[in-house]
């Protein structure tokens, strides 16, 4: 007879669920974890780490056209489509057998099926019910359960995914073939990085956005450079637009947009609904307790507390913003305050968003709009990658570099990036943020040459003295 | 093989101290047993004593230094002919910072040793006594004439951080501040006792509810008494001896904790504790504080035994050579400000105990007895209770059978 009765127990594998289970084996708390899919959750398997995968490829086909840029010649440049989805699909098993591997080690049982609470025993534990298809595989209890179930792709009325034509995130990531026409409503971090991924595949791409420019979290400036080198690769940018009802048929659908007054039908073979996501709160048994629901997330407080005692919610289903280092932070967080420890409430303007189209974006805090608005009296820094040396020794020019600091006290406020390798240097501002670095430091940082990174530092200076390479 | 000296704990409850100085210098041949250091606590100046013998190889914490933490490396032993290591392990921690108070004290024999070239103005390098704050914290202190250093942090272990410079931003302005003098000002580093003495009878007094009963105690048969004995003193050498008003004080104190025992008791969360001994803490003042030496079984001791210990640990409490057991754990304590000629006052209670006894001076005054009017000398005395423990009418009773053991002193000789 296994374990049945724990300190914690962690309902959802992802990377908030995981994370949390890692973090309490090694404070030394009895753990399990209940999954009704992969470990590793859509992050690893169906999100994350996939799509990298699927947009490296793309990049590589990129570059391979891009081949005279660098001195190089070659005919006959092609792909087999069914090979880079399988090496997708390949990189998200063998990180999920990876997770397997650690719970393993950790000595975290992990129990298959759908997890949902029961009620609260007298000995202050919860039953956690394990279901497979209907029945009842195990019944567990703990002092404390961690609800880490994740989000899944919201559906519009009138767009909802049909898996065959128009596709939620989840057919993207697995197509038979290339769609040669293909067009994707919602232009956030999920429809971006398909509509980049398929364009530099070679699809004829059209994507739309009802906010009045794509990327609408990032600061104007980024979203300004990001649709213009969109534009520029040849994918057919409409914002502001309101969609009309899919006429389908049986190979491809019309869409009537308007936008800027006028309506045009765009016919394509594909559609990618990326408008959002819903969190996963049905049927974890919330009805026995007092957890409070607000549209599709749990309510919880700074420290990712449910409104019932002893019961918390961490990642997606906790709200946004919906990003898997979210998650995993809040799993270390909820997991030591229940051991006991010191922790310190996330600020969500400390949590950077990386969107790995091409160029790639990345930003932390807050943007000059936001910043503004907030009542700051900001000074503002940019930098375009044009005037770096390393970006442009690797032929990759597009792009800027942009701070936003506080100018009575000199707090970094925001970065924003666009251009190459962004995401690989967006945590340089985060350190300083949650460090609470002012330019002061930043400027006193020597960054080393020759790197694109030497932007970062330009950036800081060009809010201050002046930027000295440009 | 070189060993390092520890920071000794001399009490219980020590966790720091002062290395006050070296009796040895490095080099110095040591036997064991030998006086290596003196140390103040909290309480008291403590020898530190060699364990070991060997050669004082390297002093790795400079006399004046104060904070040592209980387990410091203070030095390092050697035997004769050894060299002497810089530390003895690599885990060994950190020395403490030197004494804040003696860079100020001698701040121009500092400049003086200074290279006479001083290039560019170089921002000081971090103390080890650095504050750790953020430096967005500490531009939005001074933005704000917020002294950082009087923040305590919410960050990572303890680090300043933005939202606490904002919060003491924000909180109102303390009137201490206001109170300050226009005129010049002189700040004085706390010492050791004082830091203890604050946070102990903030404690108390902010703890322990605290009720006070007065009552006036005629003395004139008490001093008559004292001087039968005192006159049966020789006037010197070894049977010599001079009972003070103070020593008798404390034995009717130790009788009188005996008759109504109720009073000699210490609260905890859980239980009442009553003590079977009288052992009386004596309020001494000395120059940077008080302290409170015992006499022990109070009760049971002679006059002249009392006043023996008595007269002993009033002096080595000034001379700061106490030892702990010497000064922790007594039942009931008096404090005596007759000398001053006070007229009465009250004592806050030396928690763990109960009660604390204020005595103030006897005056001659008239008081009424019978019909008559008639000059006697009366003092009045004030005791401290803890409501937790001794209710109104236990106090009141103990406090007569105080003035009756004072009022009939044979009480104290038999």
């Amino acid at each position: 007879m296994s374990q049945t009765n724990f300190d914690i127990i962690v309902v959802g594998g992802g990377p908030g669920g995981y994370v949390a289970a890692l973090r309490a084996a090694q404070l030394g708390l009895s753990v399990a974890v209940v999954e009704a899919n992969h470990l590793g959750g859509i992050c690893l398997n169906w999100g994350c780490i996939p799509t990298k995968a699927l947009l490296r490829a793309s990049e590589i086909n990129h570059l391979l056209h891009d081949l005279p840029a660098y001195g190089f010649k070659a005919d006959n440049i092609s792909f087999d489509f069914k090979a880079v989805v399988a090496r997708s699909r390949a990189v998200s098993g063998k990180l999920s057998g990876g997770i397997a591997h650690l719970l393993k080690k950790a000595k975290v049982p992990v129990f298959n099926g759908f997890g949902k609470l029961g009620e609260l025993a007298k000995d202050g534990t919860r039953k956690v019910l394990v279901h497979e298809k209907d029945a009842v595989t195990a019944t567990l209890s703990a002092r404390h359960v961690i609800l880490a179930t994740g989000a899944r792709a919201r559906k519009l009325p009138g767009l909802e995914p049909d898996g065959k034509l128009v596709w939620s995130y989840r057919e993207a990531l697995v197509p038979e073939e290339l769609p040669a026409r293909l067009l994707v409503i919602g232009s956030g971090a999920i429809g971006t990085e398909f509509a980049s991924f398929y364009r530099n595949m070679g699809s004829e791409v059209t994507l739309v956005e009802v906010a009045p420019r794509i990327l609408p979290v990032e600061d104007e400036e980024i979203s300004a450079i990001a649709q213009k080198s969109f534009e520029k690769q040849g994918i057919k940018v409409i914002t502001s637009a309101k969609l009309g009802a899919l006429s389908k048929t049986a190979s491809e659908v019309s869409v009537p947009v308007e936008a800027g007054g006028k309506t045009q039908t765009i016919v394509v073979d594909r559609v990618i609904s990326a408008v959002g996501i819903v969190g996963n709160v049905e049927n974890l048994g919330l009805e026995n307790t007092k957890i409070v629901v607000d549209r599709t997330h749990i309510v919880t407080d700074s420290l990712c507390r449910t409104a019932e005692p002893s019961i918390y919610a961490i990642g997606d289903i906790a709200g946004a913003p919906w990003l898997a280092h979210k998650a995993s932070h809040e799993a270390v967080m909820c997991v030591e305050a229940i051991a006991g420890k010191t922790v310190h409430a996330i600020d969500p303007t400390k949590i950077p968003g990386c969107t790995y189209c091409r160029p790639q974006v990345a930003s932390v805090g807050y943007t000059e709009a936001k910043a503004k608005e907030a009542g700051y009296k900001v000074r503002v820094g940019k930098f375009p990658l044009a005037a770096n040396g390393k970006a442009l020794a690797m032929g990759e020019p597009e792009g800027l570099i942009k701070t936003v600091f506080d100018a009575k006290t000199g707090e970094l406020l925001g970065a924003h990036m666009i251009g190459a390798e962004v995401t690989e240097m967006i945590q340089g501002y985060v350190i300083a943020r949650s460090s609470e670095l002012t330019e002061a430091e930043l400027i006193e940082t020597i960054f080393p040459h020759p790197t694109i990174s030497e932007s970062m530092h330009e950036a800081v200076l060009a809010a201050y003295d002046g930027a000295l390479h440009f | 093989m070189a060993t390092e000296i520890l920071m000794p704990a001399l009490s219980p409850t020590m966790t720091e101290g002062t290395l006050a100085r070296w009796l040895k210098k490095e080099g110095d041949t040591v036997s064991s047993g030998d006086v290596l250091a003196e140390i103040e606590t909290d309480k008291a100046t403590m020898e530190v004593e060699a364990v070991d013998e060997g050669i004082l190889g390297r002093i790795l914490i400079e006399a004046g230094a104060q904070g040592v933490a209980v387990n410091t490396p203070i030095a390092i032993l050697v035997e004769e002919g050894e060299a002497v290591p810089d530390q003895v392990t690599k885990s060994a921690p950190p020395a403490p910072a030197a004494a804040p108070a003696a860079s100020v004290a001698e701040p121009a024999k500092k400049a003086a040793a200074a290279p006479a070239l001083t290039p560019a103005k170089v921002a000081p390098a971090h103390g080890k006594d650095r504050i750790f704050a953020s430096p967005l914290a500490r531009r939005i202190a001074k933005q704000n004439n917020i002294d950082i250093s009087k923040l305590k942090g919410s960050g990572p272990h303890g680090r300043i951080v933005r939202r606490d410079v904002e919060a003491a931003a924000s909180a109102p302005k303390a009137p201490v501040q206001a109170a300050v003098a226009a005129g010049e000002t002189r700040t004085v580093p706390h010492s050791t006792m004082r830091k203890v003495i604050a946070k102990r009878l903030t404690e108390a007094k902010s703890t322990i509810p605290h009720f006070y009963v007065s009552v006036d105690v005629e003395l004139d048969a008490l001093l008559a008494l004292r001087s039968q004995i005192n006159a049966l003193a020789a006037s010197e050498g070894e049977e010599s001896f001079k009972i003070s008003v103070n020593d008798m004080l404390i034995k009717a104190v130790a009788v009188a904790l005996k008759r109504v025992p109720a009073v000699n008791a210490s609260y905890t969360n859980e239980t009442m504790i009553l003590y079977d001994d009288a052992d009386i803490s004596v309020a001494v003042s000395i120059p940077d504080g008080l302290i409170t030496p015992i006499v022990r079984q109070a009760d049971k001791k002679s006059l002249r035994q009392i006043s023996q210990e008595a007269k002993d640990l009033v002096k080595r409490a000034r001379e700061g050579k106490l030892k702990p057991d010497e000064f922790q754990g007594g039942t009931f304590s008096v404090s005596n400000m007759g000398m001053y000629g006070v007229k009465d006052f009250s004592a806050i209670i030396n928690p763990p105990q109960a009660a604390i006894l204020a005595i103030a001076a006897g005056r001659r005054q008239p008081v009424i007895k019978g019909s008559e009017i008639v000059p006697a000398t009366v003092m009045t005395v004030t005791l401290s209770v803890d409501h937790r423990v001794i209710d109104g009418s236990t106090a009141a009773e103990w406090l007569s059978a105080f003035r009756s053991v004072v009022e009939s002193p044979l009480n104290l000789v038999i």
